[in-house]
């Protein structure tokens, strides 16, 4: 749907492609581009509020249990 | 035989993420830390199934996940509880680790149907490759792909970023929570 519109755009617009780097940028701000630029975003987003957990590391609870299934472990195995 | 030294720290080291995951999913910390915890004891107990040299974090991965989802079931039929019931358990402890700048996102994360939101963790955040979130997931790859791209598009249309679209009313309310700070 996207190639459309933007096919539908490109006919319409019959200038010649000397308009300069900065409308070249902002027709692609316009389409897939920002697409990518949307995702990039989304992605850093969901990283920041993920590694926000991450970066808390091992509660002390979860070191204690491990060490306590370990000697658990091995006390019930024959 | 004791749990090797090496699966120990490969465990240890998952924590963090299998916490992220589990917050996730459940969308309250206290039970996320509760399910991470009996998520280790599965684990544990079942170490002999565990294949030295795979994959340890989609490993815990797997059975956190499956505990959540047969405990998730279990729970609908005690209470009615929902994606939406879920937001409301995420609004109700918002500043649980600061970042008010998170919140906006939080909450559009907390709108996604399950599926959705757990493929685009695993991929977009935990880095799990489609195949290996496939795995976690028990289906096909392309079932994660295109829970991840449906993720994607609802977030951008709840946080009003679309493909040729500023991020103007974004940086407005981000500006509007800065001054409020």
């Amino acid at each position: 749907m996207t190639m459309n519109n933007n096919r539908d755009k490109a006919v319409g617009q019959e200038k010649p492609m000397d308009s300069g780097a900065a409308r070249t940028r902002k027709n692609d701000v316009k389409t897939a581009k920002l697409g990518r630029e949307v995702q990039a975003r989304l992605g850093q987003q969901l990283r920041a509020v993920y590694d926000d957990v991450v970066n808390q590391g091992v509660p002390d609870r979860f070191a204690d249990l491990l060490k306590q299934l370990d000697n658990k472990d091995n006390k019930d195995r024959p | 035989m004791p749990i090797d030294d090496a699966v120990r720290q490969q465990i240890l080291d998952t924590i963090p993420s299998l916490r992220a995951f589990a917050i996730s999913l459940c969308g309250n910390v206290d039970r996320a830390d509760d399910l991470v915890q009996e998520t280790m004891v599965r684990a544990i107990a079942n170490i002999d199934s565990f294949q030295p040299g795979t994959n340890m974090s989609a490993w815990l991965f797997t059975i956190l996940r499956n505990h959540f989802r047969s405990e998730y079931r279990k729970r609908r039929r005690e209470v009615e509880d929902t994606d939406g019931h879920y937001a409301d358990s995420l609004k109700s402890q918002p500043e649980q680790h600061g970042h008010i700048e998170f919140r906006e996102f939080r909450q559009a994360l907390a709108q996604l149907p399950s599926d959705q939101r757990e493929a685009l963790i695993l991929v977009g955040a935990s880095g799990f490759s489609y195949e290996e979130a496939a795995h976690i997931c028990d289906c096909a790859v392309g079932t994660i792909k295109s829970r991840v791209n449906r993720a994607r598009n609802r977030l951008a249309e709840i946080l009003h970023v679309r493909d040729g679209e500023d991020f103007g009313p974004d940086e407005q309310t981000r500006a509007v929570l800065a001054g409020s700070k």
